[in-house]
């Protein structure tokens, strides 16, 4: 009781005019002037960037719940077996059918494709960069995988175009080369720079202690790296394809360009249409308050909800394998 | 009895105008070699025995150590001269195989660094390195090493733990364990213990002094009263010479150098 009479305890605990009460008291203790002064700034600047924290979670909540609104209807509509299950996507056919499993295993099969090539890719070459390349090399290596990083997803979109497509067609003996190939091909270069930096970061932090001692105990230069610094560094490279796969999974405009874009079941050599490319190429045909448009906005419910569940799914796994 | 000896002087390690330079940036003329780190070092260390390397901070005590295994190998711009004999070879050989040396020469670092893996695995380590794959096999070096570093019976129980978790002193004897596990000849100690407590210090002594018995033993220390309680012969390092080299008792009681008499008296370092 007698600790919240104190006037210098109960002003913090009182935090609806902090400061006010503290400025005013100090100035009647004749305290110094510029104290309060600072206190005032510091107390603006907590809220400005409390401000700025609440944008953030602010946005999140709103295309959570905008999304889930507009996505609802149409999968209650549908039926939810048939709208996740259903194999087939024709909205505009006479008897529409609004399956969307084609474009759910392309995704999934794109993405984990992608992953496949450009994980191990990406890897190694964080493993070059910081344990064996030179430094003259490094930095030229370096400076290309920032200028891949900064490369326009169109500019891949295009580049797979012209060059990867006829490519995969004359290689196959195919009829095109807009396929889910083409597409994995293109997001597999499109993770690497993030593949990339994030495990060459994870890769440098590793205490050279280790490594010291394991060269000590006559291991070579790269058994000491894939014996002891690459699993030191596992957190970290497990964040790398975290980061992949979030990319693969999110793009859109690259592989639009590149994969066919048909409502095919998902095989290598077919022409395929991914979660996002649907949504992007078909919002602008799709007529306003129709199902077609509405059952848009439920893959793009459901592409959301997928992509938080493999990052909440990858991020428990990290956490699990740190504490082990 | 000659058996005996030749087989010492043959595990001894010998320098010849042991010569080191950092920073040398790949130049070797005279003028440009950097910081002369070693100069001219004769030595002859014997088998069996524990060899203390005392000296002030800086003075090539570590660097004269890392050079036996070839860890200054790694680091940039080093320039070495002269030779280093152990087993007959001289270890700057251009052909000598350095993973063979340093399964040879093991290490313990001042500061102990056992791998973020379990107990077991930090001492399997080695052995699986150099080709060691059955598990029988392994399981009994471990114990084998566990035991002969005096942590069998505090880790036994644990040996699936990750080594994170031991405390510092069971740290470094697990390092210990490590390099054991090797089954070196020779066991460098660069100031592993002046980062542990008093007790645990004391258990590495004592450990030190019976691993003697089976391997040769040369350690870095700051601590003189260590170098008195454990080694047999000291070598006092000052700005890069080996100013005097003898028995621990003759150093730290008749010292012939005035250097090493000033150092052993504590009026500089």
């Amino acid at each position: 009781m007698e600790k919240t009479l104190h006037p210098n305890l109960s002003a913090p605990s009182s935090p609806t005019a902090p400061s006010a009460a503290t400025q005013s008291g100090e100035g009647a203790q004749g305290g110094p002037k510029t104290k309060g002064a600072k206190d005032v700034l510091e107390r603006f600047m907590h809220l400005l960037f409390l401000l700025c924290g609440i944008v953030a979670v602010a946005f999140v909540l709103c295309i959570s719940v905008y999304l889930i609104i507009s996505g609802l209807p149409a999968i209650q509509e549908i039926g939810l077996g048939k709208f996740l299950l259903g194999q087939t996507w024709a909205p505009t056919a006479a008897d529409p059918s609004y399956g969307i499993l084609p474009f759910l295993l392309t995704s999934v099969y794109g993405t984990a494709g992608a992953v496949l090539i450009g994980v191990p890719v990406g890897l190694m070459t964080a493993i070059y960069l910081a344990k064996v390349a030179n430094p003259r090399m490094a930095a030229i290596i370096h400076t290309a995988v920032e200028l891949l990083a900064g490369i326009p997803s169109v500019v891949y979109g295009l580049v797979g175009m012209i060059i990867l497509v006829p490519g995969i067609q004359k290689a196959f003996g195919l009829s095109s080369g807009a396929c889910l190939l083409a597409a994995i091909l293109v997001l597999a270069i499109m993770i690497l720079p993030s593949i990339i930096s994030v495990s060459e970061t994870a890769l440098r932090a590793v205490p050279e202690d280790y490594e010291q001692a394991s060269l000590a105990l006559g291991a070579t230069h790269l058994e000491t790296v894939f014996r002891v610094t690459v699993p030191a560094a596992r957190s970290g490279v497990a964040t790398a394809i975290v980061l992949g796969v979030g990319r693969a999974i999110g793009e859109a405009m690259a592989i639009i360009m590149v994969a066919g874009n048909v409502a095919n079941m998902p095989g290598l050599f077919q022409s395929v249409r991914f979660l996002t490319t649907a949504i992007a190429s078909e919002m602008s045909y799709a007529s306003v308050g129709s199902l077609q448009r509405n059952a848009l906005f439920s893959i793009g419910l459901v592409l959301f909800l997928f992509i938080m569940l493999i990052n909440v799914f990858l991020n428990v796994c990290i956490k699990r394998k740190k504490e082990a | 009895m000659t058996e005996a000896i030749s087989k010492l002087s043959q595990d001894s390690i010998t320098a010849h105008h042991l010569n080191l330079w950092y920073g040398t940036d790949g130049k070797t003329s005279a003028a440009d070699r950097g910081h002369h780190a070693l100069k001219d070092i004769n030595v002859e260390i014997p088998a069996h025995e524990i060899t203390a390397l005392i000296g002030p901070s800086g003075c090539g005590k570590s660097t004269f150590l890392k050079t036996l295994n070839r860890m200054n190998d790694l680091v940039p711009g080093v320039h070495i001269e002269g030779e280093v004999c152990f087993e007959g070879q001289n270890i700057f050989d251009k052909d000598l195989d350095t993973t063979w040396l340093r399964k040879q020469v093991g290490m313990v670092f001042q500061k102990a660094n056992p791998f973020p893996m379990s107990i077991y695995d930090n001492v399997a380590y080695g052995p699986r390195t150099h080709g060691i794959r059955n598990r029988a096999e392994l399981d009994e070096i471990v114990e084998k090493s566990l035991r002969d570093a005096a942590i069998w019976e505090e880790v036994k129980d644990r040996l699936k733990k990750s080594a994170l978790g031991l405390s510092g002193g069971q740290q470094q004897r697990l390092c210990i364990a490590r390099a054991l596990a090797n089954e070196p000849a020779v066991l460098l100690m660069d100031e592993s213990t002046s980062a542990l407590d008093p007790i645990s210090t004391a258990k590495i002594e004592d450990l030190a002094v019976e691993l003697k018995e089976t391997y040769t033993v040369i350690m870095v220390t700051h601590n003189m009263q260590q170098a008195v309680r454990v080694s047999d012969k000291t070598a006092f390092f000052l700005l890069g010479e080996l100013v005097e080299f003898g028995d621990t008792d003759q150093i730290f009681s008749v010292p012939k150098d005035k250097r090493t008499e000033e150092y052993i008296t504590g009026r500089f370092g």
